[in-house]
């Protein structure tokens, strides 16, 4: 065996190792997240349930927010009164997992800095994968869930990063990446090595790299969703005068309103879909250079069809008098469904011309 | 968009309209008036509603499911038939219901026929809905300002037609399209996001119409090519041919190529050890009948482009070269014959034919035929069975039995080049009586017995089969694929809005400004969006000092009649 070869096998052995190194970290954060909801639990805000109370009973006052513009530059600025629009519930945003306690908020900060260290250690094992291989670290299934995982993770950190309220999503991400890399360094596994000639092509740095930040960004809005389907139902219940049980109003009551997570979700999936429709588009040119067809209704194909025409319709759902809401919801959720069968069923349960993807 | 269709709308007149151009909804139960027409015209109405577009759209995800998992005429018959013998008692349902050929079956066209009429149908109305307003003017301001979904007020001591001016001024600078109004300014930006939006479901259009044209012109086929031998465009050089419907023989892109060399190289080490790592073919070709013949190596992601023709590298295989000897001594043959591959290491089978020029000992016409069964790595002597054991010539043997008599070739049945059909022939047999089987290495020969000659081995050629294909409408399909991704990010990242400042005097003699946004959507852009244009209208008009404070904030009423 050549000097290089040597060389790659310990950079694939590294990988490995960082791979491993960051599952133990990221379990670390689930533990810090757990107790962040555990200590959180403690307070006792009541927020949704006296704003929608309020509501029903006095008939909206609360209809007119003052959005104060900062700045003491200008004295006497003009100040913009928001209103929302008729027939949505205004309700203020839970104040998230840590319940507004000092321990919850304490451990939530532990569980973040731990997700960051977790994601530097697995980007660093992707990094050292692509190295050992001399190409992009996605040839094969196993390299694909743990680039899909990183991606997931480094988008929430972003978005942290950009203030946006997405503290909220921490606990079933990394939950979510542990069953990832769980999934991946046993029954997904495969050794690092070369690809067959048909994947010798700069399109799998396009097509694959667009297509495994969609499915990672396509995942941050389901949770959204998914949370959202919880968060109205608990919301409704309340407007109607009902009392959901104590662990529900516990955790639902720290989850922002359900309007804030449906925006959420309507931004995240409406800001991937022209990437997937890139993503596709790229992979028909592909498949142009290498098959000598750009559409040929292979089973991969076809569900990547399938799942731009859910979000579509999810798209139009939102547009759609009658449909907007948890119908849309629903759709959001079958589309991303259809995204994850694309990925696991198609590849593993169905035989086409990309299964030399190696499971 | 919410906030249209509710009691909103009522209040805000007609500055709330046409802030996109989506068909409005009308409820399902709504009876048609009597009659052909009305029937025609309610049955129009749903298919152009957004209501059945989702609803279409769905079904065409759903529609599609099917030819996912099972298998499809269109991508493998063979794979149909197979599943057709396994499974005797659903396939004919199957075959009833157009399952083998989903994508082009009935119901699934109707579907996609159906959703592309309700895209028409909605695309038409839609773009005059949107010239009007490009042709038009934002509406003027409604009458309480206060109701719109960002608001904001304040008195200053300047003029209200200087206000209004600067306004004007600030809005057009800003991009907005404004104009004044009576007492207010009225203006409204964003208009790419309809254009998008158009721009995006006529791109569809183009691109199902460019597939479609693909489909009917198209043709394809595929040609083996040993290594020294060539290629002309034509008909009757294919090994096999499938066209579109429409498709004219006078469309065959008119060039040739030679094959010069194939390179293959195998992962020679590791648990991948066999895998392909690179295929070359290099060519040399010349476009039209005659031109100037140039080199070009075709890879499995790199096919060699002919004016629209592209020319893929498909497959690959070993034709060992055989020349066969008479009964004189005479040569009657020689050929580099290839052999199908059987399994990744391609251990290889095929026959050799020698139809004609060959006499035998006694010096009497007859035909000679051998089984070739052929490995590039030998794993070595004694294992009985031969089977390669890498796909590289790394150790070539050729295995032969042989047969004289009748080819069978005159029968007028078309024969498989690479099967023999000993049917009407005799074995040649050894000096026990079995029959002659004989392993060769490269140079080896073997004779046939009774001096009825011999068989040599000469060496290995590679071979490279081609699929060469052309779909016209490609550039189009790709136009209108990069015009979708255009429109839709216009048509989801921007924001149609609209923006009024009132200004008047008061009852005081002092000027009261008031300004209102309205976007489709409810996003926390407007109210910072116009929190940034009150800012910059008040070092214009800057706030006159308070009589008496109250907040304009503090104003319940607005909000609290429901
Ligand atoms: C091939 C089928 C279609 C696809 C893939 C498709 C896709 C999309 C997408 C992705 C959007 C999102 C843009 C946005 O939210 O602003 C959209 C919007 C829209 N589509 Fe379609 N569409 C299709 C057919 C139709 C048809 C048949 C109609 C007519 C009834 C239609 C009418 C609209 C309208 C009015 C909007 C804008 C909605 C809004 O203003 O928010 N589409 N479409």
């Amino acid at each position: 065996m050549n000097l290089a070869a040597a060389t790659n096998e310990n950079l694939a052995h590294t990988s490995n190792v960082l791979i491993y190194s960051s599952m133990a970290v990221y379990t670390l954060a689930f533990f810090a997240h757990i107790a962040e909801w555990i200590f959180g639990s403690r307070s006792k805000v009541g927020r949704t349930a006296a704003a929608l109370k309020r509501d029903s009973a006095t008939g909206s006052t609360a209809k007119a927010q003052v959005a104060q513009q900062g700045g003491t530059a200008v004295l006497d600025r003009p100040k913009v009164v928001t209103r929302s629009a008729a027939g949505t519930r205004d309700v203020p945003d839970g104040p998230g997992a840590a319940g507004g306690t000092f321990k919850g908020d304490l451990w939530g900060r532990i569980a973040i800095s731990l997700t960051v260290l977790a994601f530097a250690v697995e980007a660093g094992g992707v990094v050292a994968r692509a190295l050992s291989v001399q190409r992009a670290p996605w040839g094969n299934m196993y390299e694909f869930s743990i680039t899909f995982s990183t991606v997931a993770v480094g988008a929430y950190l972003l978005l942290l990063a950009l203030r946006k309220n997405v503290r909220w999503i921490g606990l079933l991400l990394v939950t979510t990446v542990l069953l990832d890399l769980g999934i991946a360094t046993t029954t997904l596994y495969t050794d690092s090595d070369q690809l067959v000639p048909a994947l010798h092509s700069y399109w799998l740095w396009i097509h694959v790299s667009t297509a495994i930040i969609c499915g990672a960004v396509f995942y941050l809005g389901a949770v959204g969703t998914l949370l959202y389907l919880f968060r109205d139902n608990y919301e409704s219940k309340i407007a109607s005068g009902g009392t959901p049980g104590r662990f529900a109003t516990s955790v639902m009551e720290r989850l922002p309103a359900a309007k804030s997570l449906d925006t959420f979700s309507y931004r995240i999936n409406a800001a991937v879909f022209p990437l997937w429709t890139f993503t596709i588009i790229a992979g028909a040119i592909w498949a142009g250079d290498a098959w000598g067809r750009y559409w040929g209704w292979d089973p991969k194909e076809v569900w990547s069809f399938i799942t731009w025409v859910a979000y579509a319709a999810y798209l139009h759902a939102r547009a759609t008098a009658g449909w907007k809401g948890r119908k849309a919801a629903y759709l959001a959720l079958i589309a991303f469904g259809c995204w994850l069968f694309n990925y696991y069923g198609v590849n593993i349960f169905v035989t086409g011309k990309h299964s030399y993807a190696g499971v | 968009m919410s906030n249209l269709n509710t009691t909103d709308e009522r209040d805000l007149g007609k500055a709330g309209e046409q802030l996109s151009t989506a068909p409005r909804e009308e409820s399902a139960s709504s009876v048609p008036a009597m009659g052909v027409i009305g029937w025609t015209r309610w049955f129009w109405r749903q298919l152009t509603s957004m209501r059945v577009a989702l609803i279409l759209l769905f079904l065409l995800s759903l529609g599609a499911i099917p030819g996912s998992l099972i298998p499809q005429n269109s991508v493998d018959e063979l794979k149909v038939q197979t599943f057709k013998d396994a499974h005797t008692t659903v396939s004919p349902v199957y075959e009833k219901l157009q399952f083998f050929d989903v994508y082009s079956s009935v119901w699934f066209s109707a579907i996609y026929i159906l959703l592309f009429i309700s895209l028409i149908g909605c695309i038409v109305p839609r773009t005059g809905q949107f010239v009007g307003q490009l042709r038009g003017r934002p509406p003027g301001a409604p009458r309480k300002l206060t109701r719109l979904p960002a608001y904001t007020t304040w008195r200053t001591e300047a003029e209200p037609e200087q206000v209004r001016e600067a306004a004007l001024a600030l809005l057009r600078k800003r991009r907005f399209r404004s104009h004044e109004a009576g007492d207010a300014v009225a203006a409204e930006k964003g208009y790419l996001r309809e254009a998008g939006n158009l721009l995006f479901h006529i791109a569809l259009i183009v691109m199902l119409v460019a597939f479609a044209c693909g489909q009917l012109f198209k043709s394809e086929g595929g040609k083996l090519i040993v290594e020294g031998d060539g290629f002309s465009n034509t008909l009757t050089q294919y090994d096999n041919f499938k066209s579109g419907s429409l498709f004219d023989n006078d469309d065959l892109t008119p060039f040739s190529f030679d094959l010069d060399d194939f390179k293959g190289t195998y992962e020679r080490n590791g648990p991948q050890r066999g895998t392909p790592r690179t295929y070359e073919a290099h060519v040399t070709y010349s476009e039209g009948a005659d031109g100037k013949p140039r080199k070009k190596v075709v890879e499995v992601n790199k096919p060699l482009v002919v004016d629209g023709t592209k020319v893929y590298l498909n497959a690959h295989g070993y034709a060992p070269v055989i020349s066969v000897k008479d009964g004189d001594g005479k040569e009657v043959y020689r050929n580099a014959v290839p052999l199908l591959p059987q399994d990744n290491n391609v251990t290889s089978t095929g026959a050799i034919k020698v139809m004609d020029g060959y006499r035998d000992a006694d010096g009497k016409k007859t035909q000679l035929g051998f089984q070739a069964f052929f490995v590039p790595t030998f794993a070595g002597e004694g294992s009985g069975t031969m089977f390669s054991q890498f796909p590289a010539l790394d150790y070539p043997v050729l295995a032969l039995n042989g047969y004289y008599g009748s080819l069978g070739v005159d029968s007028g049945l078309p024969q498989n080049v690479y099967q023999l059909d000993p049917s009407k022939m005799t074995e040649f047999k050894d000096s026990n009586g079995d029959q002659l089987k004989q392993r060769l290495r490269p140079g080896e020969t073997m004779k046939l017995p009774d001096g009825a000659g011999s068989v040599t081995f000469e060496g290995v050629e590679e071979w490279a089969s081609f699929q060469i294909s052309r779909q016209p409408a490609s550039g189009w399909a790709l136009t209108g694929a990069v015009a979708a991704i255009a429109g839709l990010a216009g048509s989801l990242f921007i924001q149609r809005r609209r923006v009024w400042v009132r200004a008047v005097r008061g009852a005081d003699g002092v000027t009261v400004v008031e300004m209102a946004g309205l976007g489709r959507s409810e996003s926390a852009k407007l109210p910072e969006e116009l929190a940034d244009l009150a800012v910059a209208l008040h070092t214009v008009a800057p706030t006159a000092p308070d009589p008496e404070p109250e907040p304009p904030s503090e104003e319940p009423a607005e909000g609290a009649e429901k």
